[in-house]
């Protein structure tokens, strides 16, 4: 039976050949985080990381993964959603209905790997998914927060966190 | 299951055994025996309180992104005092709702209702709950209620110094009677609405944990691809199942009604690729031939026909424009678009003879519920919807739910088998219900001075009410063609007045389904209005601003949001060189907007736009840094569509097919939107649709500053903009 790497996992699985890399994350190994949005490479909804580049899931066939590249998906890309673009995206409300913050997320943490400190032409370049709610403004504004150091405060947002549902149970304002 | 399903009960229901699952489905609330462990009761529909100190607020209209789950929650936790950090929130079902005489009201998600529809009863739902528990220490303690101050879920004796919990008497305080007398907290008191809180849904939206109605799996769950008539009105005409039969994973074919066919298989990906090698036969039916080019042929004579409804009318405007010495017209035209949520279509269906039960992303509850149960042929007493989170929903989600059917009529043919149904993005494309087609043109009478004698006002073209509910057009009169134009009124009024007024609507439907498409006919009818206004201004060397500022008069509160937006973004200061503004105003779903945009055009005609000031007076504001996202995404909309959108109808059949033929804006194309909030007080207005409208006006204004160029007909991917 042929095999992934994925999120530190091996993982085997079974699919016809031709089938997407989307559509075995999300059928065969559960990994529900990845999303399909259009099929075609177009919304960047399905993004993943395949040894750090990050890939539209969606139109690279399963097969064309070899066992060595290692894949990694929205619930792998740190052990508690708290890598640094998770927590500048709670600490500032990012996703709207959210459905496409995962690949968004997933994109925007290879940039900040390979440009930690990207210029807006670089964001404009490197974000190029679909968000139909309209959170642009507000991921870039996280992605500056992360590459200033993960101070919210920064964007000038001013969103309370009260609740423990919250990104961290402490005000923008104050957390550091 | 013992209390609505929250979504982390929910798939915690999931991930559970088929059997707890359907008990856990089945038993709506407490005292009934459940699988799962009993939580508490409750205090009163709203509000449950846990042992524990938890709060479990209540909500039944949807969130799809635009943050009312946390609005409403706020409201209801300023008049509960409660402890906010404390607070969850959980979607009772439309049928349980229905077995309590509808006590949480209206489901419905739309037309910006969220909060200004229920933040009445959904307060008092708070006070009341405050009150009976306040009143259930009081009575454990035997002292006046009067004695008793509660703070953050902690009620406190004052001359005792006693204190004890919500959660502690939460028990003995849902036994009481209700009080007859709830008053409600004046806003200028309130601690916890009207602040910039954190959404209640957002680390869960961060990895990839939220369950999406694309995302559920249930235990031995198949999956469905569907293909509907590619032309609206076409039939199936014959179907080769076997082609597709021995495929590995095909379970079955399924015919859907008379003009689809779905595809039921182990995944969804062997569904679809199966859908895709089916041989399917035709009959397109009587819109075979029918395009847009053919049906704005239509439109531009709807706009002398002798057949128009009045929505709005102020003297003679006819006999004004004709004894004008001078005159001005122009005749603009908005396409048909799609919705395109970020996540297609879906639901998922488990039928037998006696009930049928549909997990779907819906914004109606209550109407996927009627749905459901036509199409199961049962009782809506017999079915329930389960909610699961929505990835967008701008409408499409709501007054309509064709997925629902189709998804339970294909679970009706394997009864007893969930089967989640879900549509490709071409299959979403090609069957939306698309924001109506209309045409407009405007005339002004001016005197010698080049002020407005008369303005009238034709629109031609689709009425969304005679495709989503014919029963509310009477007399060919559609009320919601006229949004953003009617004489008065808290929902949708003109800003303006002019000496004398004919606004009309000559009705003219295509066969392309419509729907309510975020901002609905606002959209258009303040591109229609405002860039006519701004054509007048330039015609007769006025500021735009200062010629909107004397029609606006007798308007205060419309003319208080434009000054706002005016003065924020520095209107008549002098820009970097190459930069332009334009300027639009209106009011729809109860809220005054307007905005600013500033753009550039390059020689080469590229346009950018850079920034945007909107500024919106929704009467309150629960939450401001919602209502910023709200407007931020708003634009992003609204741009999408005047920049790219375009469903266009060539042989009957929609053309666009996925979002490299339907572009919308991205990171590059998004302006900076600084939004600013001028709440008045003493009403209540919608956030998530009105300022879209005020996106295309502005832009196309500023467009005609940096270039002269006057953009009538969108989108204005169809324009070049070169010098």
């Amino acid at each position: 039976m042929p095999s992934l790497n994925v999120n530190g996992k091996v993982l085997q699985y079974e699919a016809d050949p031709g089938t997407p890399l989307l559509w075995v994350l999300r059928e065969q190994l559960g990994l529900t985080g990845t999303k399909y949005g259009c099929g075609i490479a177009q919304c960047g909804s399905c993004t993943v990381h395949i040894d750090g580049v990050p890939t539209r899931s969606c139109i690279r066939t399963v097969e064309s993964v070899g066992a060595s590249e290692k894949i990694v998906t929205i619930e792998g890309l740190s052990p508690d959603g708290r890598h640094p673009v998770q927590k500048a995206w709670a600490e500032l409300d990012v996703p709207q209905c959210g459905f496409c913050q995962s690949g968004m997320i997933m994109a925007a943490a290879a940039l900040l790997q390979s440009k930690p400190n990207p210029t807006d032409a670089e964001i404009d370049a490197a974000m190029t998914n679909i968000c139909r709610c309209g959170t642009y403004n507000r991921v870039r504004a996280a992605i500056k927060v992360v590459a200033g150091g993960g101070d919210p405060k920064r964007a000038g947002l001013d969103i309370q966190h009260a609740n423990a549902s919250g990104a961290s149970g402490t005000s923008a304002k104050e957390a550091v | 299951m013992a209390t609505p399903l929250s979504r982390r009960r929910f798939l915690q229901a999931s991930a559970a055994s088929a059997g707890s699952l359907v008990v856990g489905f089945h038993i709506p609330f407490a005292g009934v025996a459940s699988a799962q462990p009993a939580t508490a009761p409750e205090v009163n529909a709203w509000v449950v309180v846990r042992p524990d100190d938890t709060v479990v607020i209540r909500i039944v209209r949807s969130e799809m992104g635009q943050g009312t789950l946390t609005g409403l929650a706020q409201l209801v936790a300023e008049e509960l005092e409660c402890d906010w950090s404390r607070v969850t929130t959980e979607y009772p079902t439309p049928g349980q709702s229905l077995a309590r005489n509808r006590v949480w009201g209206n489901f419905s998600t739309g037309g910006s209702r969220g909060i200004r529809e229920s933040q009445d009863y959904v307060r008092k739902g708070g006070a009341t709950a405050r009150m009976m528990l306040v009143q259930a220490a009081a009575s454990e303690w035997n002292v006046p209620v009067a004695e008793c101050t509660v703070a953050n879920g902690v009620i406190t004796h004052k001359p005792s110094g006693r204190t004890t919990t919500y959660g502690k008497v939460a028990g003995a305080a849902g036994k009481l009677a209700p009080p007859a007398d709830v008053p409600l907290k004046d806003p200028k008191d309130w601690k916890l609405a009207g602040k910039r809180l954190a959404r209640l849904d957002t680390v869960e939206k961060t990895n990839g944990s939220i369950v999406y109605g694309m995302d559920l799996k249930l235990p031995g769950m198949l999956n469905a691809a569907i293909v509907d008539c590619p032309v609206f009105g076409g039939k199936v005409k014959s179907v080769n199942a076997d082609a597709v039969m021995k495929r590995a994973g095909v379970v079955k074919v399924v015919r859907v009604g008379d003009s689809a066919v779905a595809v039921v298989a182990d995944t969804w990906w062997r569904a679809k690729t199966a859908l895709e090698a089916l041989p399917i036969e035709w009959d397109y039916g009587p819109n075979a031939k029918a395009s847009s080019a053919e049906f704005a042929k239509v439109l531009a004579a709807g706009l002398d026909g002798k057949d128009a409804v009045v929505g709005n009318q102020v003297g003679d405007a006819q006999a004004a424009i004709a004894a004008a010495p001078r005159k001005l017209e122009a005749v603009y035209a908005y396409p048909h678009q799609n919705h395109a949520t970020m996540e297609p279509m879906n639901a998922t269906a488990r039928w037998t003879p006696e009930r049928c039960e549909v997990w779907t992303p819906t914004q109606n509850g209550e109407a996927a519920l009627a749905a459901t149960s036509e199409a199961a042929g049962l009782p809506q007493a017999k079915c329930d919807v389960y909610k699961l989170p929505l990835g967008g929903g701008f409408g499409r989600r709501g007054a309509v739910h064709d997925w629902v059917r189709q998804a339970v009529a294909v679970a009706k043919e394997m009864p007893g088998t969930p089967v989640k149904l879900l549509w490709s993005r071409e299959e979403d494309m090609l069957h939306g219900r698309y924001h109506p087609v209309t045409q407009c043109k405007l005339v002004a009478g001016l005197d010698e001075k080049g002020e407005i004698t008369a303005l009238s006002m034709r629109i031609s073209g689709q009425s969304i009410l005679a495709g989503v509910a014919p029963q509310n057009v009477k007399d060919g009169r559609d009320p919601v063609v006229f949004q953003g134009l009617n004489a008065s009124g808290p929902e949708a009024s003109i800003g303006y007045t002019f000496p004398a007024l004919l606004i009309d609507h000559a009705m003219r439907n295509p066969h392309v389904p419509p729907g309510f498409w975020r901002g609905v006919n606002l959209n258009q009818n303040a591109i229609y209005l405002e860039c006519f206004l701004d054509e007048i201004a330039h015609a007769t060397q006025q500021d735009p601003l200062a010629l909107r500022r004397k029609l606006m008069a007798k308007h205060p509160k419309h003319l208080a949001v434009l000054n706002a937006a005016a003065e924020r973004a520095g209107w008549g200061k002098p820009l970097p060189a190459g930069m332009h503004r334009g300027i639009a105003q209106t009011m729809g779903f109860g809220s005054y907007v307007a905005a600013v945009a500033e753009v550039s055009v390059s020689k080469d005609g590229v346009l950018k736009v850079h920034r945007i000031v909107a500024a919106t007076d929704p009467g309150h504001a629960v939450n401001p840094q919602q209502i910023e996202a709200q407007v931020e995404g708003s634009f992003a909309y609204g741009l999408s569509a005047a920049l790219f959108g375009a469903c266009t109808v060539k042989d009957g059949r929609i053309e666009q097919t996925n979002f490299h033929d339907y572009p919308v804006v991205r990171m590059e194309h998004m302006p900076k939107v600084e939004t600013v909030i001028v709440p008045s007080g003493g009403f209540w207005g919608g956030v998530g649709e009105p300022t879209i409208a005020v996106a295309a006006p502005a832009v196309l204004n500023a467009i005609f500053a940096a270039t002269g160029k006057r953009i009538r007909d969108l989108p204005l991917a169809k324009h070049s903009l070169k010098a």
